[in-house]
């Protein structure tokens, strides 16, 4: 399936205040993710930091899992459902190590 | 209650609660003593009024919801119970099919379509004069998600309080709660066990935050806490599910896969964590607690108040806990000539386990919502560029599947970023969100079946 979305691109410009030890591309994409789906479902993010829980980032259930599948397509990985141990994250900085794990 | 009677109504089943002092509703926005709507009313003088009558019970608040079904069980001959996205376009024809007399609601300001009207207003005043449960009340609810009008199916109270055991003496009184709505059929579940039960409930309402009510559960020290494989995915990723302690945890309305199962047992360890089979028109089917995802192929033809069979790769159940029947004149019958309830999901044999795999005919689960493909189709092939398009389920690790769209475009030269955003927002605007595709993507044809239908996989 030819998927047309929209790309989100990441590097110049980012400003978030995630904690350096996240501060990869990784994180950057992931970060990209956040708002490119926030701004298509209409919801207000907060900001974006090491520490923000996930279930007050003005994100629902339906956000969350619309990340995880284009994250999937993205990145070729999904390690919710692939990790070894489950594991659902808490806050920001949780959900990128996830990733960084998984990778 | 004993197994195999009648149960008694509600309000008698509470009079006779033998520690009726200590039991309460907590709603998000209120609570409710126990023992003052066994005594009592919030329907000001016209309770009597509705006695033998079908009532639309269409409130905003799920406390108030059940107050009404406490009420009204034994004294309307049918309760009709709106689901909170019932839209009001829909309600002539729901008046219509399930013969409405009579509206109980709790908004200030009501259209009454003509019917008897029952304003519900707390706080709940002592009851004039005793109203005779004399009314075995019909209960009528909404299958979920269907297209086109509203589907309702009819229980009896027997029916529905079919699979609730007695809990044992001595036992300390429960809590129960679920972030079900009790207006949807898991929901109602939990409220009957807590009424029948000895026990109290949190209960939640639409657009409580998540925190919000797992510190209320916290607080009232809730002991059985049920709800889909999203919800708890949800309390997984939650701090405030560190001040929980129950002593059951049941997942059910979607499949529980090993993954959400696991993160539950290790999230409350020593407890056991169990996943149940339950549908509004096949009623409570079974239950497995040896902590793993399916279900043993024991089961099937088994002994016992439910049958379980698995025919044409689909789940099908006998038991009285299924509706008598649907009420639209035009519905299919509700069991087969044998008695069994196809269910429409489907199931396939992994070793010496049944494991479900999706529903028939495309119908999409979203943490709990069923979303039927055509209703999604039919927004997007009204835009002018399409040719056909094709909606089905993409498996997703937080609701369990998202929804999405592959689209064939006309051969007129059209730029597909722009027919992107226009179907979206198309969809945007006559969907609820968790209908909306999450993706939506461009091919060049799409297969048909020998009988000319799009091929459908089970979703």
């Amino acid at each position: 399936m030819t998927l047309v979305m929209q790309e989100p691109r990441f590097g110049a410009g980012e400003q978030d205040s995630c904690a350096p030890d996240v501060k990869t591309d990784l994180s950057a994409v992931i970060l990209a993710k956040f708002r490119d789906v926030a701004a298509a479902q209409g919801k207000t993010l907060s900001p974006l930091t090491e520490e923000l829980v996930l279930l007050e980032s003005g994100l629902d259930s339906l956000c969350f899992a619309i990340i995880v599948a284009t994250l999937e397509d993205d990145l070729g990985y999904d390690p919710f459902t692939e990790a070894e141990d489950v594991y659902f994250p808490v806050t920001l900085g949780d959900f990128v190590r996830f990733y960084e794990r998984g990778r | 209650m004993n197994a195999g009677a009648e149960p008694l109504s509600l309000r008698g089943t509470l009079r006779a609660s033998p520690r009726l002092a200590a039991r309460h509703l907590w709603g998000a926005a209120g609570q409710l003593a126990l023992s003052d709507i066994a005594a009592g009313t919030a329907l000001g003088g016209a309770l009597p009024d509705l006695a033998g009558r079908a009532v639309l019970l269409r409130v905003a608040d799920p406390l108030h919801a059940a107050i009404a079904l406490i009420e009204l069980d034994g004294v309307a001959r049918r309760i009709v119970i709106c689901p909170p996205d019932l839209t009001d376009d829909a309600l002539p024809g729901v008046i219509a099919v399930a013969g409405v007399e009579a509206l109980v609601s709790d908004a200030a300001e009501v259209e009454t379509q003509g019917l008897i009207f029952a304003p519900l207003n707390l706080p709940v005043r002592p009851l004039a004069a005793a109203t005779q449960a004399s009314h075995r009340t019909e209960w009528v609810m909404f299958t979920s998600g269907t297209s086109g009008p509203p589907k309702m199916v009819a229980h009896t109270l027997a029916g529905l309080t079919g699979a609730i055991k007695p809990s044992p003496a001595g036992d300390a009184p429960p809590v129960w709660a679920t972030f079900y709505d009790i207006r949807r059929y898991g929901g109602l579940q939990i409220l009957l066990r807590g009424l029948l039960g000895e026990g109290s409930m949190v209960m939640t309402a639409p657009g409580e935050p998540m925190a919000d009510f797992l510190t209320r559960l916290a607080h009232h020290g809730v002991t059985h806490l049920t709800g889909t494989p999203s919800h708890w995915r949800r309390v997984l990723m939650s701090r405030e599910a560190a001040a929980l302690a129950p002593s059951y945890v049941r997942l059910s309305g979607e499949i529980a896969d090993q993954a959400v199962l696991d993160a539950l047992k290790t999230r409350f360890a020593g407890v056991p964590v169990g996943h149940a089979y339950a549908s509004t028109e096949a009623g409570v089917g079974f239950e497995v607690n040896d902590g793993l995802a399916g279900f043993p192929i024991s089961f099937i033809g088994r002994p016992g108040e439910v049958e379980i069979r698995v025919a044409d790769g689909s789940l099908r159940l006998r038991s009285t806990r299924a509706a008598s029947g649907y009420l639209n004149p035009d519905a299919e019958a509700l069991a087969g000539d044998d008695g069994f309830v196809d269910t429409g999901d489907m199931v396939e044999r992994r070793g010496d386990r049944y494991h479900f795999v999706g529903r028939r005919n495309g119908v999409i689960n979203v943490g709990g919502l069923k979303v039927h493909p055509e209703e999604i189709e039919a927004v997007i092939n009204r835009h002018p560029a399409v040719r056909m398009s094709r909606v089905r389920a993409r498996r997703n690790p937080i609701t369990g599947a998202i929804v999405v769209a592959e689209v064939v475009l006309t051969e007129v030269a059209v730029d597909p970023a722009t027919v992107k955003t226009e179907i979206l927002d198309a969809c945007r605007r006559e969907l609820a969100p968790f209908k909306v595709p999450a993706m939506l993507g461009f091919i060049p044809a799409l297969a048909l079946t020998a009988g000319g239908k799009l091929e459908r996989a089970v979703a």
